[in-house]
């Protein structure tokens, strides 16, 4: 079934269009990726997903499980499933990492009617999860991302991914700014989350997280629209020849 | 009620009054101005920006403001040979009137450079101006120079002109006339998308004793950019009192450089107004103090508009019984979001009986801003001294080389490869076991 | 004024009878002060001759002085002939009969504070049994103190029990004439608490006023005085945990503490006077003067504060740090909504030799609401090796608040080390977000990021207060999320 239709989305920054008519459906259980070349409107689309202000949506409409994502808050489209992994997790100095997944999750939990967890369960629940992506239990104490390594900060959104069980997750540059053994831990965190309830979006601009996370579908994002769509080999040509003799054949 | 502190200045301005340049409205505004200082008098130090600075010495001198005094130019030559070469345009003055004998300032297109009194006397605007535009609220010191300014220069820059050969204005004081008083004034007018760098540098003969009430204001015009430097080297016998004060229009940038190193009491009062959006500014500022000079600077920087920027970096370095004061005030205002407003003011205490006083301070009326400020007060890193010593520098010149390094990036900011070696020379010759480097630098 | 010695004395006698009359009939002394009144006071509180000496020395000084105009703070002049400063403790028929009659609003308030029903009752001034719970485990408390040898009891008790004490330490460190509000409350203090360690303990358990019902109704002008013997420790909560309902009250309080040689006073405070309305209507003027001294060596001092109540706040929790190797620190919240206004900072006075100060000031403008740092780091010339290090932070929430930093650092000796740092701005929209996506609602994200953002200063607190100090800035700034 359609988890999430996105139909001639139009959206602009500060009154200049990035998304030209961008239009993409996701099943539950797909993972797919999205690559281009930077400036293609990319992050612009994980923004737009997640809610962040300042995207405005000129045109086109974004449904998830039949409800109009667009009139939701941030935290209703959090609540509903909706999950984006941020390109570059915020520091929050003073707030505790458990304190606030604590929060989240059972913001989560009321929404869905199900009972709060109290501190000794979540605390079981954290340190399972914190397992599957090799997190080291003192940055559960730490203040959220403060003093994070780049590594440490991606790890971190994973492991907060695992724990609010999403049905849509967005990878936002996952890979960036990671290195191997970085990514393989990640990818290998990601991968055990794949289910065949929840979809996975995946931006990213190289094809080196697809090695590791295996796409369904790729698709390539160039001056605001996905210009073409195939599976994964498409990937891999992208990878030989750059997106220039995509972009020329777009234009 | 205590009355006006104002020493003889009343007197003295009805006995020169009829020398001071302009017309009956300038000599009305003057009148209006020395009214002013006359109702407050010498600031005391129960004025929240004068707390730690003391006017007492001024407030009991019989002031000269001996304009009709003709000048001894065999001295002013004499004193303008240390002030060092420049071979670029410049404007001399001695004891505070201009000499156009001493003087090269050049014309350039879209440059006009005309002596304050000429200027005043042709032009009843900038009389009416500088007695009336000042700033006057700020301080009575600027009431004052308001009141005696006999003579000064005004710079006019026509729109889109650019001039990246500095302007030098060399004051020298001399010590022909005892407790002399001179009340320089400087109006810099740059026009939209003009640049210009003036240096203003004062000087004195060893003995001489003078008081400087020195003002200058600048308007930089959307897109201008114009580069302001006061080098105070007055004798350690002198007292100098500097204003600047900069109105600042749209997308305009003004650096602000203050060294400061002579004179026994040395006061800048520096009032930055950033009146356009998008318009920034960058204070520098060195302060020395040794013997029993006390310097002074008080920076007031008023962001009106959004999306303006100011950086501000401040070091004092005091030995002897010598006092350093220094006060940043930044203001955001209601309308000014987006605003960057940095801070830096560090002190280095070289000496038993030294003295640091220092008050940065925010004042912020927006919630879409980013301001922070600093200060320190310390001497040199012990263990920076231990390995210079153990690489074969003796004690001295390891606490020269590291005092010298901590004016390092005030100078480093100078932009004028010329003055910065000339004034790197000037710390090196203050700090005692600076020889052995010297040469290196 | 040249009066005659008799006529003073005529008028003395004569005012006296009058305010006494007065007090007979309604146990309250009428507005206005003079030394007829200072009479009345220190006479209804059978107190030493030397006391109302005391007394009438800083009346007397006080008429000299101003009001300080310094403050970051606006308000309407006072007028101090209009305030009755004797009224004897409310016989309990004046208050209301029950928790209904009391305005609901307070009653959320209490509520979303979590506050025991019982002690509700007693903070919106119900008239409570005379056997309420509190009096006997204050009993209890008092028999353990004393097992310790530590004296704490209420500051008229002291004055009765133990005047050789208060009359040694009363004004050793604010002095009468120390400033305006000091010299207000030096003349006429009413009551407040009296706390005494002996050398060598360590008070076994935190003291705080709630375990001495008695001084929730010490009224406007309060005194405490905290001496710590060599080598003792006491930790100290003040707890102005009540938001009380008055219209532009005046609170003029002066705290003492003295450390001696290898004491420790910890010294905290939740403040949460009536702030007044959205519109700065009433609310509570907490004009506070606050000073320890670090007497001893190896003395140490530390005050905690979370300010989120009052109208306006003015107080400076301060250190005199004579003692060598002594230390002081000062951790401080403070948060301003709607018409709020603080200006509030602490002193930190080196005067002994490797002395070490700590300044930790976090502020909150929201609403309206103008919060000001005003802080001193003075070194003077013999404290060698003195040691400070300053952050202070501000924190913005709206487009019409403001936040001021007016640090002052004054340092006469070159081995000092003085370091200041301030920052100001708004709340990330980028961390309201992040937070938002994880499905937190704005206001418990701003929520959590504000109280991140007080940590470093929280963590200081006692368990208790501390998670009241969180709710309490979570009440505090309800209608400030955009």
């Amino acid at each position: 079934m359609t988890m999430l239709s996105i139909r001639n989305l139009h959206a602009a920054v500060e009154g200049k269009a990035i998304l030209k008519g961008l239009s993409l459906e996701v099943m539950a259980g797909e993972v797919h990726a999205i690559m281009g070349p930077n400036g293609s409107g990319k992050s612009t689309l994980a923004h737009v997903l997640s809610g962040r202000e300042g995207y405005e949506v000129t045109e086109g409409s974004i449904v998830f499980e039949g409800k109009d994502l667009l009139a939701m808050s941030p935290e209703e489209r959090a609540r509903d499933g909706v999950f984006l992994a941020f390109q570059y997790p915020v520091e929050i100095p003073g707030v505790n990492n458990v304190y606030m997944l604590k929060a989240a999750l059972n913001a989560i939990r009321r929404h869905r009617g199900e009972p709060e967890l109290d501190a000794v369960d979540f605390l079981r629940l954290i340190k399972e999860k914190a397992m599957l992506v090799q997190m080291d239990e003192r940055f559960l104490s730490r203040a959220v991302n403060e003093g994070f390594s780049g590594g440490e900060k991606k790890r971190n959104e994973i492991l907060q991914m695992a724990v609010l069980e999403p049905k849509l997750a967005l990878l936002d540059e996952t890979d960036s700014g990671l290195d191997i053994d970085a990514l393989r831990v990640v990818a290998n965190g990601v991968n055990q989350l794949r289910r065949s309830d929840r979809a996975i979006v995946m931006i990213t601009h190289y094809q080196r997280l697809l090695e590791h996370i295996v796409p369904d579908f790729v698709h390539v994002l160039a001056g605001g629209r996905i210009v073409r769509s195939g599976g994964r080999d498409l990937a891999v040509t992208l990878e030989e020849r750059g997106y220039d003799w995509l972009k020329e054949e777009a234009a | 009620m205590s009355t006006a502190a104002t020493a003889n200045l009343l007197p003295e301005f009805e006995r020169v009054s009829a020398s001071l340049p302009g017309d009956a409205r300038v000599a009305e505004r003057r009148r209006a101005a020395l009214a002013r200082f006359a109702a407050s008098g010498f600031p005391s130090q129960r004025d929240e920006a004068w707390r730690y600075t003391s006017t007492a010495g001024l407030a009991r001198r019989k002031h000269s403001v001996a304009i009709d005094t003709p000048v001894n130019l065999a001295r002013g030559r004499a004193a303008l040979a240390a002030a060092g070469a420049w071979d670029g345009p410049q404007c001399v003055f001695v004891d505070g009137s201009h000499r156009p004998d001493l003087s090269n300032a050049v014309a350039a297109a879209g440059l006009r450079i005309r002596p304050f009194a000429a200027a005043v006397a042709e032009d009843g605007r900038i009389g009416e101006r500088f007695a009336g535009w000042g700033g006057e609220e700020l301080s009575p010191m600027i009431s004052l120079n308001a009141a005696f300014a006999a003579d000064g220069v005004v710079i006019d820059v026509a729109d889109g002109a650019e001039h990246g050969e500095p302007l030098r204005l060399l004051f020298v004081m001399t010590a022909d006339v005892r407790d002399r008083a001179v009340f320089p004034r400087v109006i810099v007018r740059a026009g939209q998308r003009s640049s210009l760098a003036v240096v203003e540098q004062y000087v004195g003969e060893s003995a001489a004793d003078g008081f400087t009430n020195t003002v200058t204001q600048i308007h930089a015009g959307e897109g201008a950019r114009v580069t302001h430097y006061r080098l105070q080297d007055e004798s350690p016998k002198a007292y100098h009192v500097g204003n600047l004060i900069v109105s600042q229009e749209r997308a305009s940038e003004v650096v602000s450089h203050s060294l400061s190193f002579g004179a026994l009491l040395a006061r800048q009062d520096i009032h930055i107004m950033l009146s356009g959006p998008e318009s920034s500014v960058t204070l520098n500022g060195l302060y020395m103090a040794e013997g029993r000079q006390h310097v002074d600077h008080h920076t007031r920087i008023d962001h009106f508009e959004p999306t303006t920027r100011s950086e501000e970096y401040y070091k004092g370095i005091l030995g002897g019984h010598g006092r350093g004061v220094f006060n940043g005030k930044v203001v955001v205002h209601q309308h000014a979001i987006k605003t960057d407003a940095q801070q830096s003011n560090k002190n280095l205490l070289l000496s038993n009986d030294a003295e640091v006083d220092t008050k940065p301070e925010l004042e912020i009326y927006a919630d879409d801003v980013k301001c922070a400020h600093g200060a320190t007060v310390g001497q040199l890193d012990e263990d920076a001294l231990f390995y210079l010593r153990s690489r074969g520098l003796d004690e001295s010149a390891a606490r020269a080389l590291l005092t010298y390094a901590f004016a390092g990036d005030i100078l480093g900011r100078l932009g004028i490869a010329r003055l910065q070696k000339e004034l790197a020379a000037r710390i090196a010759g203050r700090l005692p076991g600076a020889a052995e480097f010297l040469e290196a630098v | 004024m040249a009066t005659s010695a008799n006529d003073v004395e005529a008028l003395i006698s004569k005012g006296y009878k009058a305010g006494f009359i007065t007090e007979v009939e309604s146990d309250t002394a009428p507005p206005g002060l003079n030394e007829d009144v200072i009479r009345l006071i220190s006479s209804k509180k059978n107190e030493p001759e030397w006391l109302l000496e005391w007394r009438l020395g800083a009346f007397r000084q006080w008429l000299k002085k101003e009001a300080p105009r310094w403050a970051h703070v606006r308000h309407q002049p006072i007028d101090y002939q209009a305030i009755s400063y004797y009224s004897a403790p409310k016989s309990r028929k004046d208050g209301p009969k029950s928790l209904d009659e009391v305005d609901p609003k307070l009653l959320e308030t209490y509520e979303k504070l979590g506050i025991p029903l019982r002690e509700r009752e007693i903070l919106a001034g119900v008239a409570v049994d005379a056997v309420f719970d509190s009096v006997s485990v204050a009993t209890t408390f008092r028999e353990k103190l004393a097992e310790a040898g530590v004296i704490f009891c209420s500051f008229s008790e002291a004055v009765q029990n133990h005047p050789e004490l208060v009359r040694k330490y009363l004004g050793s460190v604010v002095p009468v004439a120390d400033n305006f509000y000091a010299a207000l409350n030096s003349a006429v203090f009413s009551d407040g608490s009296f706390c005494y360690i002996p050398k060598g303990v360590r008070c076994p358990m935190e003291l705080s006023t709630y375990f001495r019902i008695n001084a929730a109704k010490t009224g406007q002008f309060e005194r405490t005085l905290i001496v710590a013997e060599e080598g003792s420790y006491v930790s100290y909560l003040e707890g102005c945990t009540a938001p009380m309902r008055d219209e532009n009250q005046l609170h003029a309080a002066v705290v003492e503490l003295v450390a001696m040689k290898d004491a420790r006073i910890k010294y905290s405070t939740v403040q949460n006077w009536y702030p007044g309305d959205e519109e700065g209507r009433g609310g509570i003027y907490n004009f506070v003067t606050k000073r320890g001294e670090c007497r001893g060596e190896n003395s140490q001092i530390s005050w905690t504060q979370v300010e989120t109540g009052s109208a306006i706040t003015w107080k400076y929790p301060s250190c005199v740090l004579t003692g060598d190797n002594s230390t002081g620190e000062f951790y401080s919240v403070a948060l301003t909504n709607n018409c709020q206004q603080a200006d509030t900072g602490t002193k930190m006075i080196h005067i002994g030799r490797n002395t070490r100060s700590t300044i930790i000031s976090k502020g909150i403008s929201a609403g309206r609401g103008q919060n000001a740092y005003r802080g001193l780091v003075k070194v003077t010339k013999g404290a060698d090796n003195a040691r400070n290090y300053t952050q202070c932070d501000s924190l913005l929430i709206g487009p019409k608040c403001g936040a001021h930093t007016f640090p002052y650092i004054e340092v006469k000796n070159p081995t000092a080390r003085v370091e200041h740092e301030a920052t100001t701005s708004k709340v990330s929209e980028d961390q309201l977000f992040y937070c938002r996506s994880r499905g937190i609602s704005r206001e418990d994200a701003l929520n959590m990021i504000v109280n991140g953002f007080c940590r470093e200063v929280f963590k200081e607190l006692p368990m208790e207060f501390a998670v009241e100090a969180q709710k309490l800035l979570g009440v505090s700034l309800e209608g400030a999320v955009g």
